[in-house]
């Protein structure tokens, strides 16, 4: 057990401390300070062993609203004191807070406002983008290859792991949970149509497309971000090499690219899953299984998913890379920003699918 | 200036024996001894990638070398984190290089952390108040209390830093490159400040730099980091004295004489 600092205060209203007057044993001195039945009028510090900022500062808080003198300090502890003053300044601790409704108010306002401009800014990345493509098809030498192929790569190839496993087990699901239902009818051989239809027209390119914002859309607005911290987007510029040109384009050409590949390969993975469960429960054998399938998929169905994929793909990868350059000033806001590429992603892709579907419903591909 | 032998100081605060450092096959260390003595700032200097920061770190225990004893204020530090090493941790404060500010805080409640991890059941007001003198210590405005690192400027924040780095009331201070990338007034400003502190404060402090002002203005001793070992511990002149073709080219090279020339009383005309 420490022994802590102590005081205490004689008929003349004298305070005496003794001990170390220091943050460790300062204990619960402040308290008992404050409940003091009389302000004490002086300080005697001879029996103090030694006395820290903490310590001096309490002294100096007695002295200020108390007006009290001090004795028996050594040098050093005269100078720390005479140091305490020098710095007792009122300071701001944390930014004000409002009045709670304003303030709910304010920042709807500017959650608001916050979305026009980004909004904005997107419409304007994507001119930057479309004036980029048009540099590049006038001088088809700068067009950079090997980061188009990497793109590919690790948008791509690298994604067909979990996107076939994301897919297959969707299929599971559809045919499992279709099924149930349908059953209770006798329809269980619709369950063929809802996972033919619904991987090609819908899962396969909106899950694919989740995906793909999780994985590269984030990593696109991290990297971005990161090398835009660095000054490396900065150093680019200076060099007279286009940031648009070189970063955002092959991502962004891989992205539009590879998104309808990877769609159509969910699609295909998500019936061969479906299959499985119809063969293995079922029992709809596989000849049968494919039979229908031919007969119940449109090649509408399959053109509505390759068109929606692109576009997707774009979104995708020009949210990651708009947020990537936004970022500024310090590492929280890569963060910030990854976590706001995915979210508008996911959201913008989402509404798009809504228009698409109207849209494929009036021009008659039902 | 000099280490006054008419004032002993046999105290020894840091104690470095037999330090061996690698990162894999590549010697960082090798054999590194030091003594850092109570109450001195000590100069930390060597060739860029010599160790210097990996020095530090092997001292507070960020850093696991492959052999060799540290000892702070008579206790063995090395591998240790019982009950009496958190006693012993919060005797020394640290200024990282970059400030190493926790972001999402305010400068205030940037010097409020080490007092509400240590001290839980402090006095609130009493804890405001801490962080308001430590920040107006370390000569920031009343203002940078609220802002975030940030919002600040690079010698802002290195301030910002050394007053959580002095939150504790530590009796040993460790900085790594305090005035690196500071204008030289900062860093005058800052120089001044450290041994402003550490006199007001009684501190011992361990300062990495390369800042040949800084070392001629405020340390009392340097060690010289060179080919794995410290070469040479002791005040500019007794290392001037020294053969050692890097403490020569170091000292004796034009920015070396630049501060010499800077701190040295005005040549006398010859009459």
């Amino acid at each position: 057990m420490i022994e802590m600092a102590d005081f205490e205060m004689d008929e003349a209203g004298v305070l005496h401390f003794r001990g170390r007057l220091t943050l460790a044993r300062i204990g619960d001195i402040p308290e008992r300070l404050r409940s003091l039945p009389a302000p004490p009028t002086a300080i005697n510090m001879s029996a103090v062993e030694r006395m820290d900022t903490v310590g001096a500062w309490i002294v100096h808080r007695l002295m200020r609203d108390h007006q009290a003198t001090v004795s028996g300090g050594s040098a050093e502890q005269l100078h720390l004191l005479s140091q305490m003053a020098a710095a007792d300044h009122p300071m701001d601790m944390t930014r004000d807070r409002h009045n709670p409704i304003a303030q709910l108010l304010a920042e709807i306002g500017q959650a608001l406002l916050k979305t026009g401009t980004t909004l904005l800014g997107l419409i304007g990345f994507l001119g930057a983008i479309s004036a980029a493509v048009f540099s590049i098809v006038s001088t088809p030498t700068k067009f950079r290859w090997h980061a188009v192929v990497q793109c590919f790569d690790s948008v791509g190839v690298k994604a067909l792991g979990i996107v076939g496993l994301m897919s297959f087990m969707i299929g599971l699901v559809i045919a499992e949970q279709g099924a149930a239902q349908l059953r209770a009818n006798g329809l269980e051989i619709f369950t063929i149509n809802l996972i033919g239809r619904l991987s090609v027209r819908e899962l396969g390119v909106l899950m694919t497309a989740i995906m793909v914002a999780g994985r590269s859309g984030a990593a696109f607005a991290a990297q971005i971000g990161t090398m835009k911290l660095n000054e490396e987007i900065d150093a680019m510029r200076t060099i007279g090499v286009s940031p648009i040109e070189a970063l955002v384009l092959p991502r962004v050409i891989a992205c539009t690219f590879m998104m309808p590949l990877l769609g159509f390969y969910a699609a295909i993975i998500a019936i061969i899953g479906g299959g499985l469960f119809c063969w293995s429960t079922l029992g709809i054998p596989p000849v049968t299984f494919v039979a229908r399938l031919r007969e119940v998929i449109a090649l509408t169905d399959v053109w509505v998913g390759l068109i929606k994929a692109p576009v997707f793909g774009l979104i995708i990868s020009m949210t990651g890379c708009f947020q990537g350059m936004l970022v500024e000033s310090d590492a929280e806001q890569v963060g910030l920003k990854t976590t706001a590429a995915v979210v508008q992603a996911i959201f913008i892709v989402i509404v798009l699918d809504a228009f698409f579907a109207v849209f494929f419903t009036q021009i008659g591909w039902v | 200036m000099t280490f006054d032998p008419a004032v002993p100081s046999p105290k020894i605060a840091i104690s470095v024996r037999g330090l061996v450092n690698a990162f894999g096959p590549q010697v960082v260390h090798d054999g590194i001894d030091l003594d850092v003595r109570e109450g001195e700032i000590l100069g930390v200097v060597g060739g860029s990638g010599t160790g210097k920061s990996v020095l530090m770190r092997s001292i507070i225990g960020l850093q696991t070398p492959v052999a060799g004893d540290v000892t702070i204020f008579g206790h063995a530090v090395m591998g240790r984190e019982d009950a009496e090493m958190i006693d012993i941790r919060r005797r020394w404060g640290v200024l990282f290089q970059g400030g190493a500010l926790f972001s999402t805080l305010t400068v205030a409640e940037n010097v409020q952390v080490p007092i509400r991890e240590y001290y839980p059941r402090l006095d609130a007001e009493l804890l405001d108040q801490i962080a308001s003198y430590k920040v107006l210590m370390t000569g920031l405005p009343p203002e940078a209390g609220a802002k975030y690192p940030a919002e600040l400027s690079g010698g802002m924040r290195k301030r910002a830093g050394l007053a959580r780095a002095l939150a504790l009331d530590p009796a040993l201070l460790f900085l790594d490159e305090p005035t690196a990338g500071l204008d030289p007034i900062g860093a005058a400003a800052f120089d001044q400040l450290t041994l402003s502190l550490k006199r007001t404060l009684g501190l011992t402090v361990f300062l990495i730099t390369h800042d040949l002002d800084s070392l001629y203005a405020i340390c009392d001793r340097v060690a010289v980091l060179a080919d794995k070992r410290v070469i040479a511990v002791g005040t500019i002149p007794e290392l001037l004295a020294t053969k050692h073709p890097w403490i020569q080219s170091y000292f004796n090279g034009p920015r070396g004489r630049a501060a010499q020339a800077a701190l040295a009383p005005a040549p006398k005309i010859r009459s």
